[in-house]
């Protein structure tokens, strides 16, 4: 086990190298000459030149690739194209903060429902519960945010008057729910399913019926055998699914005006401001490796059946 | 083939013995009513779009300034937008960018490229199937959809640049397959199916890897290898075979993730670009990028309704039917 830790701790980091490489090699290659896009109508030759020579733009690309790197390791990503002398850093940050706090609340949204719904659809087997639950979640699944976003704005901010039509105020505000509850909602489908497959799978068990048979209360058993066992696939697949809710998340920030990630990203692409395009994808990308290296240390901890080669 | 049908006669009694296991699973599909209501509806959406030229009833740019924002009527079905289009109209063009798309990324990027390439590194092992693994594991390191907006984004420039510099070069007149490749909207199909790519081989691939893998060593290829079957046609005729029903649940699956993946690129302005109709555009249009969704919803619903109704029935009708395609294919994991 020891390791496969070892292993996966040192195979991180060249993962992230390639992924800052293909990021790099987009942003550089991609969009043609990144002056150019700078200087826009007010381009000349004598200009790109004194502004090439000052970003270092006529050094050979692997410099050019190693000093992006080491700049973004330390929270650097170069100068925005659309504002100027204004560092991408700088200007995402508190973006991220807003986007962080949303996502974690749809995650929690998305796993604080998914999980005990697929345990109990489990559990409930054969009776009309179980199938309605998870045809249920499947609509919500398919739902585009385009719908369930309008309509929870019409039924709980102008008509019920629950919550505040729109804007930012915190983790800690009414304003959060809605769009939390819009990014997280079609999530659920993936955990229930999941989570019901490995319960039926545990409940098949023999130490289950050891357990049943010994005349342990059918509460115990359901929780400390059953339920404990079948969060484990659970782990590995928050990494992966919750990544799934980002492309909602982009949309959701539209709609809710909620000064995140995805509107900034969106002006972005308009503007054709690939160093914060860039910045954006690296810092996803990371945060996705980190997040699925934790998972799998974690996930090698807690099962000791999983033996890695 | 025999020893496949054998495998499955005996897991199935139920099923009459001596029939095909393509025409058992047929069998198995049609009876379940919501599968086949499903493969209707896709069936029905999919003619729509492919023949979206004679349904249409309008032209899908032509704008009407007298008649704008009108609701339904005998001339305008679904009524017409604030340009006063034809909202019917462009729904049908747009169902058809997203036939073409799902079409072409599934079937290059999940059939082609990720079936290959689960078979060669399943059945090879070693060296190759770490390279192929490695570069899904890059590939899945992108959280969803960015590495798709990334490269949508990014390469369109080049692309266009490019095709043009292709259409300059070889001269051929506008009727000719190969004219005006840049106002016939062939870069725009281009670039998003190149984006969404690598979203479309990773699982496939990882799937059919494991597939393979898990036969690898059955007694029957290795009948096969010790008389002599060459490795392709050891892969294709006899692995192959034996893995369709994997591939045929994993690209249904596919369909409905890339119709979704193709909605968001278009709503956020890097996919298809107008003139041409695609749903995403639409849905962004009509709803001021999202921020004004709330009064369209409450003041022209149809406008907004009409494409979003489309795409979830196909995506919704998609991933029912991989649930049924599952259970056709692979019973016994029920």
């Amino acid at each position: 086990m020891l390791t496969y830790i070892v292993r996966r701790l040192l195979w991180a980091p060249v993962l992230l190298l390639t992924v800052a490489a293909i990021v790099f090699a987009l942003g550089h290659y991609g969009p043609g000459d990144p002056v150019q896009i700078q200087l826009g109508q007010h381009f000349t030759e004598e200009r790109a030149d004194r502004i090439r020579e000052s970003r270092g733009l006529n050094d050979p690309v692997y410099e050019q690739f190693g000093r992006y790197v080491w700049n973004a390791l330390r929270w650097d990503f170069g100068e925005s194209n659309q504002f100027q002398n204004r560092g991408v850093a700088e200007l995402l940050g508190p973006k991220l903060k807003v986007s962080a706090q949303l996502f974690l609340a749809a995650s929690l949204i998305t796993i604080g429902l998914g999980v005990p719904l697929g345990f109990y659809t489990a559990l409930k087997q054969g009776s009309w519960q179980d199938p309605t639950i998870v045809s249920g979640s499947l609509v919500l699944d398919a739902m585009p945010v385009f719908l369930t976003a309008p309509y929870l704005i019409i039924v709980f901010a102008l008509k019920l008057d629950w919550v505040q039509v729109s804007g930012w105020d915190g983790f800690f505000s009414t304003q959060i729910i809605l769009p939390a509850l819009v990014i997280g909602l079609p999530g659920v489908a993936i955990f229930t399913r999941i989570m019901r497959s490995s319960t039926l799978d545990i409940l098949g068990q023999d130490y289950i019926r050891t357990a049943r048979a010994k005349g342990l209360p059918e509460a115990i058993v359901n929780y400390r055998h059953v339920a404990r066992i079948a969060l484990i696939p659970i782990l590995t697949l928050i990494g992966f699914s919750l990544s799934g809710l980002l492309g909602g998340a982009f949309i959701v920030e539209l709609i809710f005006g909620v000064p995140g990630v995805g509107r900034f990203a969106l002006d972005a692409l308009f503007a054709r401001d690939f160093p914060v395009i860039m910045a954006i994808s690296l810092i996803g990308a990371a945060s996705l490796v980190i997040a699925n290296l934790i998972v799998d240390i974690l996930y090698s901890v807690v099962d000791p059946r999983i033996r890695y080669q | 083939m025999s020893l496949l049908r054998e495998s499955s006669k005996s897991q199935t009694d139920a099923i009459p013995s001596g029939i095909g296991p393509w025409r058992q699973a047929w069998r198995r599909l049609r009876q379940k009513k919501i599968a086949m209501t499903m493969l209707s509806i896709i069936v029905l959406l999919y003619t729509v779009g492919v023949l979206a030229k004679p349904i249409s009833t309008h032209s899908y740019s032509q704008t009407d300034l007298f008649h704008t924002q009108e609701g339904p009527s005998r001339d305008h079905i679904l009524g017409t937008d604030r340009l006063g289009r034809d909202i019917f109209t462009r729904v049908v063009w747009g169902v058809q960018t997203t036939v073409i798309l799902t079409i072409i990324t599934v079937g290059t990027g999940g059939i082609v490229l990720g079936v290959t390439l689960g078979m060669v590194a399943g059945y090879f092992g070693g060296k190759t199937d770490a390279v192929i693994m490695r570069l899904g594991e890059v590939v899945a390191a992108f959280p969803g959809i960015l590495l798709v907006i990334l490269i949508a984004a990014t390469l369109r420039p080049r692309i266009v640049e490019w095709t043009r510099g292709f259409e300059d070069w070889s001269n051929f007149p506008d009727w000719s397959p190969f004219g005006g490749l840049v106002e016939s909207g062939f870069v725009d199909y281009f670039v998003v199916a190149i984006a969404l790519l690598p979203f479309a081989w990773f699982g496939m691939m990882r799937l059919v890897r494991g597939q393979v893998l898990a036969i690898r060593n059955a007694d029957y290829i290795e009948a096969a290898r010790a008389v002599g079957v060459s490795t392709p046609r050891l892969l294709f005729s006899h692995i192959l075979p034996n893995i369709t029903g994997t591939i045929i649940v994993t690209a249904s699956a596919g369909m409905g993730a890339i119709a979704g993946s193709e909605l968001i690129l278009s709503f956020l302005g890097i996919g298809v670009q107008p003139p041409r109709p695609s749903l995403g555009f639409m849905i962004s249009d009509v709803s001021g990028r999202g921020t004004a969704v709330v009064s369209v919803i409450q003041n022209h619903p149809e406008q907004l309704l009409a494409p979003i109704a489309v795409i979830w029935l196909l995506i919704f009708s998609w991933s029912l039917l991989g649930d049924a395609l599952n259970d056709v294919f692979n019973p016994r994991t029920r």
